[in-house]
């Protein structure tokens, strides 16, 4: 058994602890460990993807019990993504918030590895109600993060998060329940297994669970009608905190991959999992539109990124409920782009702001703007990458969807209004650009404060990625089919964590 | 006793849905804890209703199943904290907002 599979979850739980305890800590101590943990994570989840490139799926049995009874961990290359994912991520969210934001309330860093403990064991773990807790852990970090720096607006936007989550939660446990009345069992090959040779008298139920399971997980990603939290808590969190929440709606479209392709989809055209994609698509074609006209009636920038965060959402889950493997592939890529460039945006929203003399982001002030040509000059290459223009990763990624969508029956159902919603953000995002950087005057000098560096850099790195994304595109794409495939094997998931366990219970029967 | 655990959840689950839908912030808590004892509750009863039967095996011929109780271990301490910190949000909310309704505004407050 290799230890270093429980490391994304078991660093982040001690720094987190530590900087707890340690609280009397001057905070340029906190920022090193904060980062250090952080940077760790980086090399762990580049290990992570190396060994999920050799080996298909990697096993870790907490406390060496034998799953299904015991809780399992498993590594393959779609969770080993979504940890370089959010290790990559939450360093810049680290490294800009160490210039200031962390100040503004007490516990940033502590809280913010809480946060990436409940990620990564949501992205590693093999069992269901494990993934319920590993939900709480990053939901009640995200609570107090979300409130970080205090205000009103955030009270506000704070108690509509944590009363939808804490419905959200009350049905993932009725869920679980309904599951466990029906199964025995919770590990998710185990219940894989189990639902696929399910009697037809449990189907209700099994859908019933399922669509319960849909609704939870539509909350985290925010779909449609469950949404409506999402604009106000991400335009009132503060700049980092908003740019790490780029990922947790990512957590809602993973999870709903893995419960609903892997462990539904075991059985070929699965009633249960037929229901929820049926409902899914409609669903995620809406959220998609709602999107697009929330980006341009968006009144601040930060409100902007909110509404670019949901289409981004809308594409993945309609992607996903279409139940291809190409197209899966390919919205895997989507995903890599849309958090790097919503993160972007979160950041760069903080970043002119400060630059601006009054109105922070808000649209409707023209206000003088130092800097002018640097952040000018970022916000436009920024722009051109968020729009999915090339030669940004998110034209290759949505060409990509587009192309690969084009073989199914009703791919212009998904054409249209992913173009529209493109269009849309060309259009907002032009108007934004326009209205702050030719409009007003160079701010006086005397009165400008001087640059900040390392908040630029920071920008500018995440940018950069997201053009390197395009640049090294064929091995990405390589990594994601395959991530792809083996999600849409779940017979081969099964056999990697059962294996023994099925192979004893067929001897002892016999 | 299925009826009797049956009525409970029902009655549970639609007072704490009933009272969550409540526009003032101190409804909207008692609503969730109600919701999350229903769903303890439902958890609970997921390892089947038995009585006389102890969770441990070899002591009796009927045992019962202990994972749900676990789990509803599990459940209770998340809910419990959670209620916790929803109350203390509650209250944050209601000095900061001047108000304890949920949008921290009472839309109507003009036409009284």
């Amino acid at each position: 058994m290799n230890h270093l599979m429980i490391m994304p979850i078991v660093i982040p739980l001690l720094t987190g602890a530590f900087l707890l305890v340690m609280y009397r800590y001057n905070i340029g101590r906190q920022r090193s460990l904060s980062i250090g943990s952080t940077l760790l994570l980086v090399i762990f989840a580049v290990w992570a993807i190396l060994q999920a490139g050799v080996t298909d799926y990697t096993l870790y049995r907490l406390g060496n019990w034998q799953p299904p009874f015991g809780i399992v961990l498993v590594l393959d290359r779609l969770s080993a993504i979504m940890l370089l994912l959010t290790a990559l991520l939450s360093l810049f969210c680290v490294l800009y918030a160490s210039r200031g934001s962390d100040r503004e309330g007490s516990h940033f860093h502590a809280l913010l590895q809480f946060q990436l403990m409940g990620i990564n064991g949501a992205f590693l773990t093999g069992d269901l109600f494990n993934l319920f807790v590993f939900f709480e852990v990053l939901l009640i970090a995200s609570y107090a993060l979300l409130l970080h720096g205090g205000g009103r607006a955030r009270s506000r936007a704070g108690l509509h998060y944590v009363v939808i989550n804490l419905a959200g939660s009350a049905l993932f446990l009725l869920a679980l329940g309904i599951l466990y009345g029906l199964t025995g069992t919770l590990n998710m090959a185990d219940l894989a297994r189990v639902i696929a040779t399910a009697p037809e008298a449990d189907l209700p139920l099994l859908k019933a669970a399922s669509l319960l399971l849909m609704v939870v997980f539509g909350i985290k990603a925010a779909l449609l009608p469950l949404l409506f939290w999402l604009p106000r808590a991400y335009s009132a969190a503060s700049a980092p905190v908003a740019a790490l929440f780029a990922i947790m709606t990512k957590v809602g479209f993973y999870s709903m991959v893995r419960v609903f392709l892997v462990v539904f989809g075991l059985d070929e055209g699965s009633p249960a999992n037929d229901t929820v994609l049926a409902w899914l698509w409609p669903m995620a074609l809406v959220t998609l539109s709602l999107g697009g006209i929330g980006v341009l009636g968006a009144s601040s920038l930060r409100t902007l990124t909110a509404y670019m965060v949901i289409v981004s959402v809308g594409i993945l889950l309609a992607t996903m409920s279409r139940n291809d493997e190409q197209l899966l592939a390919a919205s895997l890529f989507y995903l890599l782009h849309s958090t790097c460039m919503t993160a972007v945006f979160f950041l760069l929203a903080d970043l002119i702001g400060r630059y601006r003399e009054n109105g922070y982001d808000r649209f409707s002030v023209i206000s003088p703007l130092s800097h002018r040509w640097i952040l000018g000059t970022v916000f436009l290459v920024a722009a051109v990458s968020m729009a999915s223009l090339p030669p940004f990763s998110g034209f290759v990624s949505k060409a990509w969807i587009l192309q690969s969508s084009s073989r199914l029956s009703d791919y212009l159902w998904l054409w249209a209004p992913i173009l529209m919603s493109g269009l849309l953000i060309i259009a907002a995002l032009s108007r934004a650009g326009s209205g702050w950087f030719w409009r007003p005057e160079q701010r006086a000098d005397e009165a400008a404060p001087a640059l900040d560096g390392a908040r630029t850099a920071t920008v500018c790195v995440m940018i950069a990625i997201s053009f390197s994304l395009a640049i090294f595109a064929q091995p990405v794409m390589d990594y994601l089919e395959a991530a792809a495939r083996l999600i849409y094997e779940p017979s081969g998931y099964v056999e990697a964590v059962l294996g023994d366990y099925v192979g004893q219970s067929r001897e002892v029967t016999e | 006793m299925e009826l009797v655990i049956a009525i409970t959840l029902g009655v549970l689950t639609s007072t704490g849905v009933y009272l969550i839908l409540r526009a003032r912030t101190f409804s909207v808590v008692l609503g969730l804890t109600l919701l999350s004892h229903g769903v303890n509750l439902f958890l609970f009863s997921m390892g089947r209703l038995t009585t006389a039967s102890p969770a441990v095996i070899g002591l009796v011929e009927n045992y019962t199943d202990p994972l749900p109780q676990a789990l509803v271990l599990t459940a209770i301490v998340i809910s419990f904290s959670m209620t916790a910190f929803v109350v203390v949000l509650a209250l944050k909310a209601a000095v900061e907002l001047r108000s304890d309704h949920v949008d921290g505004e009472d839309p109507n407050e003009d036409r009284q």
